[in-house]
């Protein structure tokens, strides 16, 4: 038989093979999904966020409830869809990580270092104070419209420096976050990666975190999603609410603006 | 905290649908932290479903199942209004509990 008509129904079937199998995967996923329905552990994330917000803490014994999240002082609901923005009392662009930092050194006296201690989760942690707040900020804009702030020089000079970063190449792997992200339809191992240089796969992206992830079983944050894409890209470590993560975000939520939050998200 | 649960119940067709999405860390014994230190076994052994104080569901769980866990369990003969609940008891002695009416 001919070897070469042999080697070509092997490659079809591979091919075949591998697209099942991506199918499958999704497929169980979205079963799980549909059999949690409305529930999602983040649900108890986020009820402990909303007690750490009222809860007095810190050298000052002050609870955040007059942190301004760019709606005023104190207003959390619709802020988080908002974000990042311009805040004209740090003259930055700021995401809800940044202004929760900023918050709990200005109002409750935290140092930075204190901030920055442990901002996410380690192996074996049951969540952070930041994560169930993020989980909470964000859950209070949930259904509502993606509109971070694209008024300001500063916001869209975020935006170009996101972009910039978005597709910067380096590391030992020469690699940018574009290498993943910027085609449509293509697969990490049996992982669907989203195409976040266009409107729906930004919107997708955005709109789902901060997530509970099954595999973790913790509420993770945009901010943390951000670092660990650093990390797999063997760069240096992203730090929480720097001026590299907020723009990187703001690429994000820009391409995505429109489309509803839906977060906390569930994933894998 | 620990005794957390959101619960619902549902009638359907013939049957009634107990949904139950439980807090516990579910720790298995065998991870480590960062420092290296192992965590202590943590994790639900006994499930109870009760329809009006009857046991309708009981199950031995162990530590592979996840953390936060969900169960999801359909029985016959409950009708709207009738109370279902659910109990757990771990290895350390805890418990927790929800309670719901039949939709």
């Amino acid at each position: 038989m001919n070897k070469g008509f042999v080697r070509g129904i092997f490659t079809v079937l591979i091919g075949l093979w591998s697209v099942t199998l991506l199918s499958d995967t999704e497929g169980v996923f979205d079963q799980y999904r549909e059999m949690l329905g409305d529930d999602n552990p983040a649900i108890f994330v986020i009820f402990d966020g909303e007690e750490i917000w009222y809860a007095p803490a810190g050298p000052k014994s002050v609870s955040l409830e007059q942190c301004d999240l760019g709606l005023g002082p104190g207003v959390v609901e619709g802020a988080y869809a908002q974000l990042p923005r311009y805040f004209p009392d740090v003259d930055r662009v700021q995401d809800v990580e940044a202004r929760l930092e900023y918050c709990m050194t200005q109002l409750q006296g935290l140092t930075p270092a204190e901030v920055h201690e442990k901002p996410y989760s380690l192996r074996g942690d049951l969540g952070t104070e930041l994560e169930a707040l993020v989980a909470w900020i964000a859950d209070q804009s949930s259904g509502l419209v993606i509109a971070p702030g694209q008024a300001h020089a500063k916001e869209r000079a975020t935006y170009a420096l996101g972009e910039n970063l978005f597709y910067y190449r380096a590391g030992p792997h020469d690699f940018s976050c574009a290498t993943c992200h910027e085609q449509t339809g293509r697969r990490i191992r049996l992982q669907a990666l989203p195409n976040l240089t266009t409107h729906p796969g930004a919107a997708e992206a955005y709109s789902s975190w901060p997530a509970y992830r099954i595999s973790q079983g913790i509420v993770r944050t945009m901010g943390w999603r951000m670092r660990d894409c650093m990390r797999q890209q063997r760069m240096p470590e992203l730090i929480m609410g720097s001026q590299a993560s907020v723009a990187l975000q703001t690429y994000l939520a820009v391409n995505g603006a429109g489309a509803s939050m839906a977060a906390p998200g569930l994933k894998r | 905290m620990a005794s957390r649960m959101r619960i619902r119940a549902q009638l359907k067709e013939d049957y009634c649908e107990v949904k139950a999405l439980m807090r516990h860390p579910m720790e298995t014994g065998m991870r480590k932290d960062q420092s290296g230190a192992a965590i202590p076994a943590n994790f639900i052994e006994d499930v109870q479903v009760l329809h009006n104080d009857a046991v309708v569901v009981q199950a031995y769980w162990g530590a592979a199942v996840s953390a936060n866990p969900f169960l999801g369990v359909r029985f016959k003969g409950g009708a709207q209004g009738d109370v279902v609940k659910v109990v757990w008891r771990d290895n350390r002695g805890d418990s927790g509990s929800g309670e719901t009416t039949i939709r």
